[in-house]
């Protein structure tokens, strides 16, 4: 294809900050909050988990789609980013295993994107002016109709997602004769973690995000488990009422992401939005028990307080912390057998060193029988 | 665990003369650890017999002992000094056998000296290929099938259980030596014996080879505590098959998906936990099958290494500076990022650019050496290509090669015959990657160039669209022509000016007018380890063509110094210690230092050296991009050996300031004619010559002269092609030669002064007063390359008048020659009359070994006289010599099987040792002294 056949586009950010570049996946326009993931693997896993619905994503990797499209590699039935932004689109790929370019995949899923523009150049402007909402078209080149449409998108704060990635219905997973029952609370979840949980002798039952506590109760499972998902926490009322009640059964409970998030808000710990969030597989994070520490799979753009935790210190205890900046990575309940963490034990995509968090869970599960 | 407290005094091991297989690398890894180490107020020792490496100057260490490295040197050094422990992991295969060999002597017990970093049991295990093999099986771990043999009988068996092709494994050897792919059974006689004769223990692993597999390197950090953290991985271009050393290496991993990485990560932590428990580096290979992805453990160096220097230019995470800490008991949450100076150290650096890594060969060097690549390495150098795509990097790379190549191809270069191309594809050699690029241009399909070579299909698709690019690119028939949207693709896709113009058959001087007219310039980046997701304390800089540059450039005053490039036969080590010191004394004296370099081995591509580093190709028009960009006062190219000596007439034809001695003058001494004249003029003798056009010249020439001539071609480096011939026929068939390889150059004839002495000397002018820093006198005869002699220093049977002569001469030449900094001259001596074969105006390679014999910083007094801030009447120069000063040249032809050592006027060796006498009478000098004219060929 020659140079001047390519179709363009272009992204806009809410300040007004414009890049050019080439159209990648489907043409069209795509709106969303704009953040950046800096892993060097794992696009297709990052592409579909759930944390992301309504992101427009930066990688910050020199080359996306080097080696093409595996189908089970997904974190969920669908592509879940609003867009991709990205340095060098390659359509030609290499892996034997794969079953299709990320061109094929992305126009079959109607993902729309935008390549070859200065992404090192985007991740410094929102490490400096913070996350933002932002736009990418490859049909409208006209900055004010772009900016007109822009406006109307709502901001990633205050914004409840977690229902609208949440399963409708409830299922289950697993073996029905394995040993524990356990409840999950669907926020966005990723399929790695059920995988992990079923790898570990657990029967899933997965609840849609608005369950009723009663309903999840009457499945009498033994232990719950709060998923990842998109969306500010503070939103999610529902969700930490519902937490709260769980709580109180003295039954297991293990928190990932959001999960860990309206955990901490169950007791009365409130979140903030982050500057720009954390988003790689290469995050430290000491785990302040154990003094060993760990490389962790991240996704967030909102975190626990850490001045209302370090007051609640009756409340809850401070678990792992982040290496890089302090911030809260993991907590326990005080008195209850409930904890969670910021980070992504299951990985996928990202290193499996914190994997035994799972173990912990089961060991807590075992221990409450 | 924190710091151990108790070690307040650390021993650092070095790797002692530069060999094929273990080279600068190690000089930067040592500096850095003991920069490490200092900063923790430790007391640093040192002990390496290199004398061209920055890691045995009074900036690096507190007790230097530039002694060979052998247990009697140990022993010596802990009689004089209270040493707590011994860190041998930084000083390579040399360092580690030093170790384990003064270990067991008993001599690290007796002297109560810890050994830290680095585990004896860990590094025996991963050295002995059975004990290895079976750790790996125990541990869960893929290994390729294999058998051991201790002899000839075993060997032969193995080979049958296991069939062709199979792959022989020496133990305990270094880069490969004896290893190899045996295809046939017909080869498989001859490698076994070399394999067997190669391992000190006479012991070979015969092992199924995995041909077409493909090939990664892990780089990992491990603590006290047992956390392990992996800080590159690194994808081999070359399959399985090629040594790593020889490979042209990608970072990070292209064609890996998480899954694949993830499953290797994993295994590679699994490998190094069951190795000991030591604190530091480590550097594994794997193998992967393409097709189920299964892997296999090639190969673990507990260790840093070539490819940990690599990872740490390529990520900005310097592995010795960390690993040396980690050695002292930290913990790697307790340290710091170097390059963000505000995040942890504990973490996985990110690469948000492309790095490619390329070797660089010497092969003209060995005659008769076979080009094959192998397991066993070959190459003397290596470049770094850093770019914000695989075929931006790779042309970087290409440039950085200073093998006159523009990048990768159209650039006049290239082969037009396909059945030669794919003859080449298939037996690998070092012009592999530009022959399959022809290959491509000629239409060979992609799957062909696989299926000959290997590699995998994502590689040659990328340059397959270089193809394309050029095709597309041929429409045009002017710069004029190229829209702005495609110029920007092209230089993007890393094209230099030079390759456009090559391709449209114009002018590169158009190009670049009309590049820089549609303001298509280069935008500098930084490597920060991080992607951009935190702020960056380091100046560590590439380019790029993007649209926002983050390099700004301040009003400071400011000086460039220009690097040698690749290490090659002839330009190595003692150029890098020669940057460094200019940098570290411009910035003494109020300048900002720039430095331009694009070797990873190097400690001035250290971030920390200079001010602003540029990890860019020692190639003009990068060149220029950054001095139109930064403005400096001017560019010191005394330094960077004959690479950046090059560079000096363009600098001057666009009127950029070289610092020191000017264009002219060195000009003038590189010109034959000129030369002699100005020879002639001062009353010096020199040697009859004459300079031809072809053969018949040639032959007039000497026979005017009398034979035995020095026949070569003019301007090259390190005596490349140059013979002594005795006869009119040798005479013809080497011209003929020389014109086949060099088809537009001239042939020097010069009288061959047989039998002579030959002595060198270095020296500083700053313009008025010439100081002589040092007299060498070579123990082999005129004929054998300097570089190649053993030099006493000071001289020791020259007499009285023919060193004042020496003397005087040089004062005479570099007043004349108007020298602003350093010269090198180079004498021959016969019947006490003295003759100047050579001026060389910049730094050699015996200006590092005279300041380190007589404890003198003469390239910081050189420096800042180049720089005029200073005359040599201002420094108050003490040498201290101690009995004399040998610097003796090392060689690596136990990789060349087919080549003899034999020594003429073209240089061979690729390191040095120095060794300090005390008289005459020492069996060392003695030995020397009665072989000097043994090897002495042409």
């Amino acid at each position: 294809m020659s140079n001047n056949e390519q179709p363009k586009a272009v992204l806009l950010l809410e300040d007004g900050t414009v890049f050019h570049g080439n159209a990648a996946g489907k043409i069209g326009t795509a709106i969303g909050e704009i953040c950046f993931n800096t892993g060097m693997t794992g696009y297709q896993e990052i592409f579909t988990d759930p944390s992301y619905f309504g992101q427009l994503l930066v990688m910050t990797n020199a080359h996306i789609g080097n080696y093409g499209i595996k189908s089970t590699e997904t974190e969920s039935e669908s592509i879940k980013i609003a867009g991709l932004i990205c340095k060098n689109y390659n359509i030609d790929y290499s892996r034997d295993q794969a079953d299709q370019s990320i061109q094929d995949y992305f126009e079959g899923e109607g993902l729309v994107g935008i390549s070859a523009v200065d992404t090192r150049a985007i991740v410094r402007h929102i490490r400096h002016k913070g996350a933002m909402n932002a736009i990418i078209s490859s049909e409208e080149t006209d900055i004010k109709k772009l900016k007109a449409k822009l406006a109307k998108a709502p901001s990633m704060e205050g914004l409840e997602l977690a229902s609208k990635v949440s399963t409708k219905e409830p299922y289950f997973l697993g073996e029905e004769s394995a040993t524990y029952r356990v409840a999950v609370l669907d926020f966005g979840v990723k399929r790695n973690i059920l995988r992990n949980l079923t790898n570990r002798d657990c029967y899933l039952k997965v609840f849609p995000a608005r369950t009723s506590f009663e309903e999840i109760k009457a499945w009498e499972p033994h232990a719950y488990f709060l998923s990842n998902g998109p969306g500010d926490p503070g939103a999610m009322d529902y969700a930490s009422d519902t937490v709260k009640t769980i709580l109180e059964t003295d039954k297991p409970v293990f928190g990932i992401c959001l999960g860990h998030q309206i955990l901490a808000k169950s007791v009365g710990i409130p979140t903030y939005k982050m500057h720009h969030g954390h988003r790689g597989i290469n995050h430290p994070v000491i785990n302040l028990v154990t003094g060993k520490s760990e490389i962790t799979s991240q996704n967030h753009g909102f975190g626990v307080s850490p001045d209302a935790i370090e007051a609640a210190s009756d409340i809850v205890e401070i678990t792992h912390r982040n290496l890089n900046d302090d911030t809260i990575e993991g907590i326990k309940v005080l008195n209850k057998p409930a904890f969670s963490v910021q980070y992504h034990p299951e990985a996928s995509p990202g290193p499996h060193d914190s994997n035994y968090l799972f173990d912990n869970f089961l060991d807590l599960i075992k221990a409450h029988q | 665990m924190a710091k151990d407290q108790s070690i307040k005094s650390v021993l650092i091991i070095g790797s002692g003369p530069i060999i094929i297989g273990q080279a600068c690398e190690f000089d930067y890894s040592g500096t850095q650890a003991a920069k490490s180490l200092r900063e923790e107020g430790i007391e640093v020792s040192l002990i390496n017999s290199n004398p061209a490496t920055i890691m045995t100057d009074p900036v690096t260490a507190d007790h230097i002992y530039l002694l060979p490295l052998t247990p009697e040197s140990i022993v010596q050094i802990l009689e004089e000094r209270q040493i707590d422990a011994v860190l041998p992991t930084m000083g390579g295969q040399t360092g580690l056998n030093l170790t384990i060999e003064a270990g067991k002597l008993g001599i690290w017990e007796k002297y109560n000296v810890k050994l830290i970093g680095v585990d004896l049991d860990a590094i025996e295990i991963t050295e002995n290929r059975e004990a290895f093999r079976q750790l790996m099986v125990d541990k869960g771990l893929g290994v390729a099938p294999s058998f051991i043999a201790n002899s000839f009988l075993e060997g032969k068996e193995a080979a049958q259980k296991i069939g062709f092709p199979l792959v022989i494994r020496p133990s305990y050897t270094l880069g490969g030596t004896g290893g190899a792919f045996v295809h046939k059974a017909e080869e498989f006689d001859a490698a076994l014996r070399r394999g067997l004769e190669m391992s000190p223990t006479h012991e070979v692993l015969v092992e199924q080879a995995v041909l077409g597999w493909k090939e990664f390197e892990l780089e990992l950090l491990r603590d006290s505590a047992d956390n392990v953290v992996i800080i590159c991985t690194v994808e081999n271009l070359d399959p399985m098959g090629i040594h790593t050393g020889d490979s042209i290496t990608v970072a990070p991993a292209m064609t890996l998906s998480d899954t694949a990485y993830q499953e290797m990560r994993d295994q590679a932590i699994l490998a190094m936990r069951s190795l000991g428990n030591f604190a530091g580096g480590c550097n594994i290979q794997f193998s992967q099958n393409p097709v189920t992805e299964e892997l296999i453990v090639i190969e673990i160096n507990p260790r840093v290494s070539r490819s940990s220097a690599l990872a740490s230019k390529a990520t900005g995470y310097p592995i010795a500076k960390i690993a040396a800490k980690l050695a002292l008991g930290y913990r790697l949450d307790e340290l710091k990022n170097q390059i963000t100076k505000t995040t942890s150290a504990y973490f996985e650096p990110t690469l948000d650019y492309v790095i490619v890594k390329m070797p660089r060969w010497n092969f003209s060097k060995f005659h008769g050496a076979d080009h094959t690549l192998g397991l066993q390495m070959k190459s003397v150098g290596e470049v770094m290509g850093i770019g914000r795509s695989f075929q931006e990097a790779l042309q970087k790379a290409c440039q950085s090669l200073e093998d006159n190549r523009m990048g990768l191809g159209a650039d006049k270069k290239e082969w037009i015959k396909t059945a030669d191309i794919l003859e080449r594809l298939e037996t690998a050699s070092d012009d592999r990657i530009f022959r399959l690029k022809d290959a491509l241009r000629l239409g060979v399909p992609t799957r062909t160039i696989h299926k000959l070579t290997k590699i995998d299909p994502w590689f040659i698709k990328e340059i397959k669209k270089l193809v394309k690019m050029e095709e597309e690119l041929m429409r045009y028939n002017v710069a004029e022509d190229i829209p702005k949207d495609f110029f920007v693709k092209l230089k993007q896709a890393g094209y230099s000016d030079g390759q456009i113009a090559w391709t449209l058959r114009i002018d590169e001087e158009e190009v670049t007018k009309v590049r820089k007219k549609l303001e298509v310039r280069r935008s500098y980046k930084l490597v920060d380890t991080c992607a951009a997701e935190f702020e960056a304390q380091t100046p560590y800089y590439y380019s790029t063509f993007d649209t926002e540059n983050e390099s700004d450039s301040t009003d400071n005053k400011k000086v460039i110094v220009l690097g040698a490039g690749p290490n090659r036969i002839g330009q190595g080590i003692e150029f890098d210690y020669c940057c460094v010191h200019g940098l570290l004394a411009a910035k003494e004296v109020g300048y900002e230092s720039i430095m331009i370099n694009c070797n990873p081995e190097t400690v001035s591509t250290d971030f920390d050296m200079a001010d602003k580093l540029y990890f860019e190709p020692v190639f003009w028009e990068h060149l220029e991009e950054i001095i139109e960009h930064e403005k400096p006062e001017g560019v010191i190219v005394q330094l960077g050996g004959q690479t950046a000596l090059k560079l000096a007439e363009t600098l001057h034809a666009k009127g950029i300031k070289i610092i020191g001695t000017d264009f002219k003058s060195m000009d003038l001494a590189e010109d034959r004619g000129a030369f002699s004249d100005l020879l002639k003029e001062l009353d010096i003798p020199y040697p009859q010559y004459g300079v031809a056009n072809d053969a018949d010249e040639a032959i007039a020439i000497a026979n005017r002269v009398t034979y035995p001539v020095l026949v070569r071609p003019s301007y090259v480096l390190g005596g490349q092609s140059m013979r002594i011939v005795i006869n009119d026929d040798e005479l013809e068939r080497h011209v003929l030669s020389i014109y086949k390889h060099m088809p537009d150059n001239k042939v020097l004839v010069d009288q061959f002064l047989d039998r002579a002495k030959e002595a060198e000397i270095d020296a500083i002018c700053d313009g008025d007063e010439v100081h002589v820093m040092g007299i060498m006198e070579h123990i082999e005869p005129a004929g054998v390359h300097s570089g190649d002699s053993s030099a006493v220093l000071p001289t020791y049977s020259l007499s009285v008048e023919a060193v004042t002569k020496m003397v005087e001469y040089t004062e005479k030449l570099a007043k004349a020659l108007k020298i602003k900094g350093l010269i090198n001259i180079q004498f021959a001596i016969k019947d006490d009359k003295v003759y100047v074969i050579e001026a060389n105006p910049r730094a050699s390679r015996t200006t590092p070994f005279i300041a380190k014999a007589y404890k003198v910083p003469y390239l910081n007094i050189a420096t800042k006289v180049m720089l005029g801030t200073h005359k040599l009447k201002d420094f108050d120069i003490k040498p201290q010599p101690s009995g004399y000063a040998i610097k003796v040249p090392v060689f690596s032809f136990n990789k060349f099987p087919n080549v003899d050592k034999n020594l003429g006027p073209e240089m061979r060796s690729t390191g040095e040792a120095i060794r300090f006498i005390k008289d005459l009478s020492d069996p060392f000098f003695r030995e020397l002294d009665s072989q000097r004219s043994m090897y002495l060929a042409r």
